[in-house]
């Protein structure tokens, strides 16, 4: 049983950039690194739960838009000396299709 | 697989500067140093500078540990405490400590720090005479306050002053002895010294100036019970803390046969004769001088680790350091050439009963130094022009007023750090309380003013209670606070190369995109962060307005979507009204938008525009087509507004046609990308209802022309806009506006407004540029004039479906 879902080719995702994608669960900021890699957090900043999808991407982090808080894009963790967590999902690519388990 | 050996690093002495230079070093490179440390204190490293709240019953030994033994262990270091080093043997390159602990290294870092001088008197090795140095010296004062009565001090400096108060507010009857006829000569002059000794008379203090110690009496018991004055004079004494100075602590070196003098000598990259060997700190002897401040040595730190990780770009020039005095209640500051001499000026505000004096030393124009008592509110910012060397002939009117009375926002108007109780609220827009940056400071070991922000978010967002933040720091950690040298400042923590540097490097070398930038100045991280990235970006496009390809993911979200984005996630739509004039049809078009697509509010702007506000995002290019107006540019570091009176055409008082010239310069600056937001007013007479003297460049118009006005400001910080030159026609208004603005654009750092640009390089330089040089200023407007004309719409490109995946989310 597959719990993995097709999101989109990875291509229509911006490089250093994000895609929302809208699920049963709420929206979830799909994002792409300088590396093609992928990650997927839910779109809510753990400080004052600004959409981090709208964030600028660099290395494994994005820096949410209302009050700069950073994020680490593999954990959901808040970078130090900041705190706070967010919901962090798994999301791989496959032959340039992003998929994304939400389970 | 081979793992290849690291290079080893072995640092003696387990004190500040040693291990500010080890964090800085684990910053720049983490991986790369075998790291060993050898303390001869038994305690992790502490932050000795506030020994003397310690003292005075202030704070515990706890709250002032800055690395505890955990942080070596996380770090991978090998700590050695409680053994000395006694033996350095250069050729073998290995250090030797009194225990026989061995330690090989490839770099050797000497942090030995100083010791106390004591004074060579009959008596001075009699148990209850200590120097107050460490953790243990402050141990045994709290422990001889605790059983005997008498204490003197020998020395009135800072140090003395810090142990006299500690060992009073422990109930001990103390005296202070000091050889000068004023205390902290060095720091202080005579009328400040005097108001100092005063309140601290009223705290219970005694004193004795211009006495030299003879002698130190032992009594029955063996301990010291009196001191001898060379006058003949005694005086009781069952504890005689020295703190007459201190010396570089060189012995070690010296026996290793390194050139010292008066302090291990180094060079600007912080290295010995022995050029595997580094030295920082108080032991050191840079260009003839050695530090006993914390400030400075920090500075070394930064430099030394610089070096030390393989980067060797940075130097140690050399510091002006600033002192202030850590005794609860007091508030006084001293910089520089405090006392002056020939070819200097004193600038002096003198208010004994009120227990205010301010001394300005200034020598051509500009600050050498100073001295505040009662009131140093102004501190750091005098300290930043004494540092930088600013020009201060326009500010001189306002100086001794000081900077914080002129209209800042957002705290209560409170402007004395000092005078605000633990649960006022400091910064307004993060909600941070004194007591909270207090406790961070003190907790966390907090040292500049960056770090207080990233641990509190105080001073973070708007900024204007950075003023307020800068004094609790300095409050709390006395001489250690030194503020940033804003005339060299890194873009980021990416790079050490300054804004100037990076900006002149992209228009020489020819770099036309990020990564070719990144490249060039070899970024520490790959790509950057989200401060350096939409900095470059805006440098690129200035310097190559038709080649560079703008790069959407390194502006920030408002200028990816150009809306504004709102707390929840919507955005906010303003469309272009130049001049601030419409007509019924375009209203009539913009009701219909808002009814269309159930806007939840619509609001008139400061900047007389129509706000729409709760868009969603989705929904912004089909907003944008609806509309058929163009983009306001209201979401950017780019041209705001022009707001305008209605000037000669209907106002009675009108001389001036503001509102026509207000439309052709919104047209001229249309779609225009700045360091940061740029808004104007044109008002048609002196009456000025534009309020244009508080704008980037405001315009007055008046019965024989216009004056212009430039690098107003009516945000955080109100700042009425300086005089730039006065004109005939609305022609040359144009000329010199844009030829400003241009100026700006390619010369600030990005994030500057026009009032912090001008600040830096000053007024004169502005004229210089836009109002002598006839030939540059037609340049300048037709370099801004040129770099706009191919910019479109940002609007009309997105409805005609550009960058359209920004907009559409995916549905699963």
């Amino acid at each position: 049983m597959s719990e993995w879902m097709r999101v989109c080719p990875l291509e229509e995702i911006p490089r250093l950039g994000s895609r929302v994608v809208q699920t049963g669960k709420g929206d979830i900021a799909v994002f792409r690194n300088g590396l093609d890699e992928v990650f997927a957090l839910r779109d809510q900043c753990p400080h004052k739960g600004g959409p981090l999808s709208q964030g600028i991407v660099f290395d494994r982090k994005v820096t949410c838009p209302l009050h700069s808080l950073t994020v680490q894009l593999d954990s959901g963790e808040a970078v130090a000396p900041d705190e706070g967590c967010t919901q962090r999902y798994r999301a791989r690519v496959d032959k340039g299709e992003v998929y994304l388990n939400i389970s | 697989m081979t793992t290849r050996k690291k290079t080893r690093l072995v640092v003696i002495g387990n004190g500040m500067a040693g291990m500010r230079t080890l964090e800085e070093l684990l910053k720049l490179a983490p991986d790369m140093y075998d790291i060993t440390v050898f303390g001869a204190e038994p305690h992790g490293n502490y932050n000795r500078i506030l020994l003397s709240p310690v003292l005075a019953g202030e704070m515990t030994i706890k709250d002032i540990m800055l690395n505890d033994v955990d942080w070596y262990a996380q770090n991978g270091i090998t700590l050695h405490l409680n053994k000395k080093v006694t033996q350095i043997d250069r050729v073998r390159r290995k250090v030797i400590a009194g225990d026989g602990t061995e330690a090989d290294y490839d770099r050797l870092l000497l942090a030995t720090g100083s010791n106390p001088f004591m004074l060579p008197v009959p008596g001075k090795d009699l148990p209850g005479v200590v120097s107050y140095r460490d953790i243990k010296d402050t141990d045994e004062m709290i422990e001889a306050a605790s059983r005997y009565r008498h204490a003197v001090v020998i020395g009135g400096g800072l140090l003395g002053l810090e142990a006299a108060n500690g060992l009073r507010l422990r109930g001990m009857d103390v005296t202070v002895v000091h050889l000068m006829p004023w205390l902290m000569e060095r720091q202080l002059d005579r009328t400040a010294a005097g108001l100092l000794q005063q309140s601290l008379e009223a705290k219970g203090l005694k004193f004795l100036l211009e006495k030299q110690t003879a002698e130190l009496i032992a009594g029955e018991s063996g301990r010291v019970c009196a001191i001898k004055f060379k006058d003949g004079e005694t005086l009781s004494a069952d504890l005689v803390v020295m703190a007459v100075g201190i010396r570089p602590n060189t012995e070690l070196a010296e026996t290793a046969s390194l050139y010292c003098n008066r302090g291990v000598v180094v060079n600007d990259t912080m290295q010995t004769y022995d050029p595997r060997i580094y030295a920082v700190g108080e032991c050191v002897s840079h260009r003839g001088i050695a530090y006993g401040l914390v400030a400075p040595l920090f500075e070394q730190a930064k430099v030394c680790a610089n070096h030390l990780a393989q980067l060797g770009i940075s130097r140690y020039t050399g510091s002006v350091t600033s002192t202030k005095l850590k005794v609860t209640g007091i508030d006084l500051f001293s910089a520089g050439d405090f006392i002056g001499g020939e070819g200097t000026e004193e600038i002096v505000l003198s208010d004994p009963s009120g227990g205010v004096y301010k001394k300005l030393v200034v020598k051509d124009d500009k600050i050498v130094g100073g001295v505040l008592y009662g009131d140093t509110a102004e501190g750091s910012w005098y300290f930043q022009l004494l540092r930088d060397g600013q020009n201060i002939r326009e500010l001189r009117g306002r100086l001794m007023s000081g900077q914080s009375h002129l209209g800042n926002s957002g705290h209560q108007g409170q402007n004395n750090a000092a005078s605000m109780p633990d649960e006022m609220e400091v910064c307004g827009c993060n909600g941070v309380c004194k007591g909270t940056i207090v406790k961070a400071i003190k907790e966390k070991g907090l040292f500049t003013l960056e770090e207080v922000r990233k641990h509190t978010k105080a001073s973070s967002s708007c900024g204007s209670c950075t003023g307020l933040v800068e004094q609790i720091l300095a409050s709390t950690i006395g001489g250690a606070y030194q503020p940033v040298d804003a005339s060299r400042k890194p873009l980021c923590g990416c790079t050490d190369y300054t804004h100037e540097e990076i900006r002149k490097a992209i228009v020489e070398r020819k770099l036309k995109s990020i990564p070719e930038a990144m490249g060039f100045f070899e970024w520490r991280n790959v790509n950057g962060c989200a401060s350096c990235r939409p900095a470059l970006n805006y440098y690129l496009l200035c310097a190559w307005p038709h080649d560079y390809q703008d790069d959407p993911q390194s502006r920030f979200i408002n200028e990816r979507a150009h809306a504004n984005i709102q707390k929840d996630g919507s955005y906010s739509v303003i469309p272009r009204i130049y001049g601030g004039v419409t007509t019924p049809e375009q209203l009539k078009r913009i009701a219909e938008v808002a009814e269309k697509y159930a806007v939840p509010t619509v609001k008139l702007t400061g900047g007389q525009r129509i706000d729409l506000l709760g868009v969603k995002k989705e929904d912004l290019p089909k907003v944008w087509a609806d509309l058929d107006m163009p983009s306001g540019f209201a979401y950017g570091k780019s041209i705001r507004t022009v707001k305008t009176c209605v000037g000669s055409e209907w106002c009675r008082f009108g001389v001036q046609d503001s509102t026509n010239l207000g439309i052709a310069l919104e047209k001229a600056l249309d779609r225009m990308w700045a360091p940061h937001k740029v808004k104007l007013a044109v008002s048609g007479c002196p009456r000025n209802c534009a309020e244009a003297t508080i704008k980037d460049v405001g315009i007055v118009g008046v019965d024989s022309g216009w004056e212009i006005y430039v690098a107003g400001n009516g945000g955080i910080k109100a700042e009425v806009s300086l005089f730039l030159v006065k004109v005939k026609s609305a022609e040359e208004v144009m000329e010199y506006a844009s030829a400003f603005i241009q100026l700006y654009r390619e010369e600030a750092r990005y994030l500057d407004r026009t009032v912090h640009w001008v600040q830096r390089v000053g007024m004169d330089y502005v004229k210089k540029r836009i109002v002598a040089d006839a030939a540059g200023r037609k340049a300048l407007h037709e370099r801004l004039a040129d770099a706009l004309r191919d910019e479109k719409d940002p609007w009309q490109e997105r409805v005609r479906g550009v960058e359209a995946q920004e907009f559409v989310p995916i549905r699963l």
